[in-house]
């Protein structure tokens, strides 16, 4: 049910955007995000609940490295 | 595996899934996990189980790191008597709408029999699509079997404002943090971190669960859906468990922010009220549900059609109350896989593609 899927938004008219997940294009209302087209959203049952932009990838990207440096040791 | 950072339409999936970066983890979890006693954690989201178990994660963990399924799956937290106020409403003549598998859980009147029976019942992908059928059938009472956690509720309040005069909502919209407080308090798993659910954490962000970790001194990581996430997330906890912290982190960054969705969280605000509610495998519990607010009586089903909820008991044989609270895992229960199989459910847990059983059933082979 919390089973959410990232896509790009490709169209806006209102309140509905077109996105593509993959490919596949579906219908996604976007009452509870400020979007702009070229936006990547997490969609959950056919509404986009959350922007994911490039740089909050990133940042845990960051989390990420910090993680894996060989070095850290307990 | 590849491992890159390209390819924007995967958002970086590959290197959540990339088998180095597990297996560098995986040592730094067999590392850390030395200095520690028996350690369980606890999930709350049908997602994450199904990531853990079609990844093996568990058969990957040190022995002293067990990861249990709490109450995540909201199919499976519904109660019968919720079940049956949605067959009542049908049978006075209602469209009515819910999600996915909904429909198959096996209760005393279920919806599947009466769908058969004749009652307009339908599956919906969208709250949306039941707004839709309200529109196409002024003549008709269109009501929508509002189940699901935060991720959903938003949703449900967006219809709730926007929909024509027929359309109704019969809610068993619940929260998650007062379930995982009283998973504490019950005193009976005795529990050393939480992995939280990642999109009902992209509603509320991280403020919801932090009286938790204050109150039973537990750490908390919201995470992602990918194996690495939780992998990473398993890691963070046992770091906090070893430096005797009790803080919330988010390892899911790109998907949740600290605030959580500040829109989303103001129109539930404005239509939903807490409420005391039974969850399947528990007893009320107290403010964990989503009732519509006065001003919108006119869009609440219960008030509608006069139902009042009964308390009907849990079928004896089926063990799902034990799964839900993280007491038993789905195969400790004796029906598991020869009487009770995604065939011929005994349980929620058996029907909902979120629930422990279906998904032990389905990835977990060599247990069958
Ligand atoms: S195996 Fe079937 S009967 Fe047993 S707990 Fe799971 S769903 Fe319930």
């Amino acid at each position: 049910m919390c089973l959410a899927v990232p896509g790009k938004i490709e169209k806006i008219k209102d309140n509905v955007g077109v996105v593509d997940f993959n490919g596949v294009k579906r219908e996604v209302r976007l009452d509870l995000v400020d979007v702009k087209i070229g936006d990547y959203v997490i969609v959950h049952t056919g509404f986009a609940i959350e922007k994911m932009d490039e740089k909050d990838a990133l940042e845990s990207l960051d989390i990420w490295k910090e993680l894996l440096k060989a070095e850290e040791d307990y | 595996m590849e491992r890159t950072t390209q390819g924007r339409g995967g958002l970086l999936v590959n290197l959540y899934r990339d088998r180095s970066v597990s297996d560098t983890l995986i040592q730094k979890i067999s590392k850390i996990s030395k200095n520690l006693d028996e350690i369980k954690i606890c999930h709350v989201c049908g997602t994450h189980e199904h990531v853990i178990t079609h990844y093996g994660i568990r058969a990957l963990l040190p022995e002293n790191v067990q990861v249990v399924s709490g109450p995540g799956c909201p199919v499976c937290v519904t109660t019968q008597g919720e079940i049956e106020a949605a067959v009542n409403i049908a049978e006075r003549g209602a469209i009515v709408t819910t999600y996915g598998d909904m429909i198959r859980v096996p209760s005393r009147r279920s919806l599947s029999d009466a769908k058969a029976s004749g009652l307009d019942i339908r599956l919906v992908y969208s709250i949306n699509d039941s707004i839709n059928l309200a529109l196409s059938n002024p003549a008709k009472k269109v009501v929508h079997f509002a189940i699901g956690f935060e991720t959903t509720c938003p949703t449900t309040a967006v219809a709730v404002l926007n929909s024509p005069d027929n359309f109704y909502v019969l809610s068993a919209h619940r929260v998650v943090p007062p379930a995982m407080d009283l998973l504490l308090s019950s005193g009976k798993i005795n529990l050393s971190g939480f992995i939280d659910p990642g999109h009902v954490s992209t509603i509320i962000g991280i403020k919801p669960y932090e009286p938790i970790s204050k109150k039973f001194k537990i750490p908390q990581v919201i995470c992602g859906f990918e194996p690495n996430d939780i992998l990473i997330g398993i890691y963070l906890l046992l770091k906090q468990i070893n430096e005797k912290r009790a803080e919330v982190e988010n390892e899911y960054v790109r998907g949740v922010r600290a605030e959580g969705n500040l829109k989303a969280q103001i129109l539930m605000d404005k239509v939903f009220e807490p409420c005391d509610i039974r969850w399947r495998g528990f007893p009320v519990i107290p403010k964990s549900g989503l009732a519509l607010k006065k001003e919108y009586s006119n869009k609440d089903a219960y008030k509608e059609f006069n139902i009042i909820t009964e308390d009907i008991p849990e079928e004896k044989e089926c063990s799902c109350p034990e799964v839900l609270r993280a007491e038993i895992s789905p195969r400790e229960c004796p029906l598991f896989g020869n009487i009770c199989t995604p065939q011929n459910p005994k349980g929620p847990c058996m029907v909902s593609r979120e629930g422990a059983c279906y998904i032990s059933f389905k990835y977990e082979k060599s247990f069958r």
